[in-house]
């Protein structure tokens, strides 16, 4: 990647960020909980892109940037009220805000009419005010549009109308310089403000050869004295007090202070610094996002004030609180993590087997090491790990899609945006979670007047929460619409041959036909939920992630979906089983219960199937030693240990093994990657003998059995 | 594969093998490392020259029984077996043979045409021939030897 590519791509990713932040403000303000900051944190947000679109000459993002800027300059000056229209118009142009950026960088299209029908709408807001400022008007036909904006920050004691003095204290990290900022171009500005002398501290200057060529080691100090208030001095460094420590103090009293007495180096015109800096070539950024999604849209006044906490700190240190990794050396990461722990298993083995003294010294120190390889593994998952965030922040974007057209009114509630998941987890989940979202705004809640009339309020709710539950993440979405209505899903049910007429169903059996395959309660097919995607392959995703997922509903009072996902998918909590001599692993998930079958409990059914009493009903046993070609015949379920498992179509199967050996974690490998898929097998994994075991997949496994032997007892998954 | 004729006069490294009585050779930069002969992890519904799988350093190994790859009766694995790991495409795969004999140089043009006697299984392997100090040696490629196409003559 060129270097304008890179900086191209830091732009968007960016944008991501920026975009994310204005759908926050915007949120905030339409409850009516946003405080003067959040304002200008959205209109900074837009600000930022169109400074940013308009360095890439991306002028219909500009464009659009521009008037929205201009329609939240007059919300921030308090001439515009937040009314709910106001706001539904925001949220619109943020969502055609974040369609552009998109369009800009991947060249989707994006309609014409729809950004002229959008820059309308907010113009008729700013047209509806008489006095919109002058300044915003300015600048649109500059490529390069950085107009000074007003900050509303708190007034740290300058006077406007009298001179003022001002130290300012500038110590770049390496990141300014990177993203292409100069600071010989900033104390010209400042130069231009009034009287100023400016010295540099070099005292960082490490010897060259401990010296970073794209480090930044050099401090400035300026002494000001302006009429200018010190919101113009802040907004000087607006593009740079990320990546920065800055310090702007008043200081009123006294002459001009003498330069220190660490000889600091006399510059009077800046410009050999400018040359050196031009060498500082701008490095590729690495184009990962792993950066959690908070960014450091810290304010102005934040940073200065958090710069003044921690004084002459040395600019070796200053750097953002985030860093911008690849990926690629994350899973890097974690692949040698996974070798750690498999290692470290194999050398307890191995100690084990040598027969020394569980007191003696190594073993203690295997115990130390064990703690630590732990540690450090739950370690390395956390830098994969993301919150849940920007994948709930898409979610309220189609909820207000939706609302517009049904014609509903809705409203989102996230609870517990900070939970975090791994990265791989929480991109698999847009899928399904988004057509859940759809399913509940479609086919849960209510129009507005069946809503009065049931005596609830016209404004539906849809609730999406994220937790923490014993190692897993559970994901609720619920609504507080009618419910599922349980006589029309038996009705298609039996319509659609998926029950027999006659069955006896309970209510939670019938709530689960709505993950049968082929399953669609929609009356009409709407655009909407109508895609020829039902819930079985949200339920088959959810899975495929080793989730789990549930129903609960009550009538007229909504439904919650609620699933259960593994923090991680680099390892599984499995039960370790032999199997004629095999060692394999079972996912813990999928395992309802283990027990040894009396004489009694065992039925042989037609001519080579048995089945065994389980809870009042049947489930058929799998012998899995057979069923994998390990033995010819099948084991004696009496004496042999079976596993209970669920599968995806909550069908139980018993499934026989010889023995259990151990319930561990353990890291999975991949099959595929050095010979192919095998039906019935996950994956597999290295144990601490150093030999691969085989991870079962429960439904593939099951599904491939029904198969085989062709038994009528479970049509109900075909 | 075609480099046979494309690349002319550049001499070329080959490891040799036996399967049986029988030598074989595979071009030396496809062979990753050799290594011994350890129980392999059984794979279920997996063609028999299949022989499951090993761990090689973390990564889940596939291994190859040559053997009854060709159609010769399966290897009875031992400790006295070698595994050479090779690289297929972009999979890596053991291949268990009885013994490494030897590493030969040679250029192109000396390898010989499969005769028309052999089947056109065993051609679609063993692409070619080489005399060496009155031993037949077969020149094994590669490609074909996880593919499933081949996998019904087998």
């Amino acid at each position: 990647m060129d270097t304008m590519a890179a900086i191209r791509e830091t732009f968007f990713q960016e944008c991501e960020e920026q975009l994310g932040e204005l759908e926050v403000g915007l949120n905030a303000m339409e409850e009516g909980v946003a405080d003067s900051e959040t304002v200008n944190a959205v209109f900074r947000a837009v600000h930022s892109i169109k400074g940013g679109a308009g360095a890439f000459k991306l002028d219909r993002l500009v464009r659009f940037a521009h008037t929205f800027e201009t329609t939240l300059d007059l919300i921030r000056s308090d001439q515009l009220a937040t009314s709910p229209a106001v706001m539904r118009t925001m949220l619109r142009s943020a969502d055609l805000l974040a369609d552009l950026v998109k369009s800009a960088r991947s060249g989707d299209a994006v309609e014409e009419a729809r950004v002229e029908a959008q820059i309308a709408e907010l113009k008729a807001l700013t047209e509806n005010v008489k006095e919109a400022p002058a300044e915003t008007g300015a600048g649109e036909a500059e490529g390069l549009d950085f107009q000074p904006v007003l900050l509303a920050l708190d007034d740290l004691g300058a006077s406007e109308s009298q001179t003022a003095r001002y130290a300012i204290k500038l110590i770049p990290a390496p990141d300014l310089y990177r993203k292409g900022n100069e600071t010989v171009r900033l104390l010209r500005e400042l130069s231009r403000m009034g009287e100023f002398r400016v010295e540099c501290d070099a005292r960082h200057v490490p010897t060259l050869d401990a010296l970073d060529p794209e480090g930044a080691y050099l401090a400035w100090r300026v002494q000001l004295t302006t009429a200018e208030d010190e919101a113009s001095i802040h907004e000087l460094f607006e593009f740079v007090v990320d990546d920065c420590e800055l310090e702007i103090v008043v200081d009123r009293a006294g002459p001009i202070a003498a330069p220190e007495a660490s000889a600091p180096v006399e510059l009077a015109p800046p410009t050999p610094v400018a040359v050196a800096n031009d060498v500082v070539a701008p490095a590729d950024v690495a184009p990962a996002d792993v950066a959690p999604a908070e960014a450091p849209v810290a304010t102005a006044a934040g940073e200065a004030e958090r710069a003044k906490a921690e004084p002459g700190k040395p600019e070796a240190t200053a750097t953002a609180a985030t860093i911008r990794v690849d990926l690629e050396r994350v899973d890097r990461l974690i692949n040698l993590v996974g070798e750690l722990v498999i290692n470290q298993a194999m050398l307890s083995q191995r100690v084990l087997e040598a027969g020394l003294a569980r007191s003696s010294s190594v073993a203690a120190g295997l115990g130390a090491l064990e703690q630590l390889t732990r540690e450090i593994q739950e370690g390395v998952m956390a830098i994969r790990a993301q919150p849940v965030k920007p994948l709930f922040q898409r979610m309220s974007r189609i909820v207000r899609e939706l609302t517009d057209a049904t014609g509903k009114i809705v409203r989102l509630r996230t609870e517990g945006e900070a939970t975090e998941v791994d990265r791989t987890v929480i991109e698999r989940l847009a899928d399904p979670l988004t057509h859940m979202i759809r399913n509940a705004v479609d086919h849960g809640v209510e129009r507005p007047e069946v809503r009065e009339a049931a005596g609830k309020p016209a404004q539906g709710e849809v609730k999406l929460s994220a937790a923490h539950r014993s190692g897993r993440i559970v994901i609720e979405v619920s609504d507080d619409g009618a419910g599922i209505d349980r006589e029309r899903v038996r009705e298609i049910a039996i319509k659609k041959e998926l029950i027999a007429p006659d069955a006896q169903l309970s209510e939670s059996e019938i709530d689960n036909l709505l993950f049968m395959p082929g399953f669609s309660t929609a009356q009409t097919v709407s655009s909407i939920s109508g895609r020829g995607v039902g819930m079985d392959v949200v339920k088959r995703s959810i899975q495929a992630l080793g989730g789990r997922i549930t129903i609960s509903s009550r009538p007229g009072k909504g439904s919650t979906f609620s699933m259960s996902l593994p923090l991680t998918l680099a390892v599984l909590d499995g039960m370790v089983v032999k199997v004629a001599d095999q060692t394999l692993v079972v996912p813990l998930t999928a395992i309802v219960e283990t027990l040894r079958p009396k004489r009694g409990e065992v039925h042989a059914l037609g001519v080579n199937a048995r089945v065994i009493s389980d809870r009042g009903g049947f489930a058929p046993l799998i012998d899995v030693g057979q069923e994998l070609g390990y033995r010819r015949d099948a084991a004696d379920p009496v004496g042999s240990v079976v596993l209970v498992v669920e599968t995806e179509v909550s069908t139980r199967c018993a499934l026989v093994v010889d023995a259990i050996h151990d319930q561990r974690q353990v890291v999975i490998k991949s099959l595929e990657a050095n010979y192919r898929q095998v039906p019935g097998i996950a994956a597999a994994t290295i144990l601490g003998d150093g030999r691969v075991a085989l991870i079962l997949d429960i439904d593939t496994f099951v599904a491939r059995t029904n198969r085989s032997a062709q038994e009528p007892l479970l049509a109900a998954t075909g | 594969m075609k480099e046979a004729n494309t690349v002319a006069d550049a001499p070329r490294e080959f490891i040799a093998f036996r399967i049986g009585v029988q030598e074989f050779c595979i071009d030396i930069m496809s062979v990753r490392e050799i290594r011994g002969w350890t129980p392999a992890t059984a794979l279920p519904h997996a063609p028999p020259y299949v022989r499951g799988v090993i761990n090689l350093r973390g990564s889940v190994l596939p291994i190859v029984d040559l053997a009854e790859r060709l159609g010769f009766p399966p290897t009875d694995a031992s400790a006295r077996q070698v595994i050479i790991v090779v690289q297929v495409g972009a999979q890596i795969v053991g291949l268990l043979v009885d013994a490494v004999s030897d590493i030969l140089t040679l250029t192109t043009e000396t390898i010989q045409p499969t005769p028309e006697v052999a089947s056109a299984f065993v051609r679609s392997f063993v692409r070619g021939m080489l005399a060496i100090d009155g031993r037949m040696i077969g020149v094994i490629e590669l490609d074909s030897i996880m593919s499933t196409e081949t996998e019904a003559a087998a």
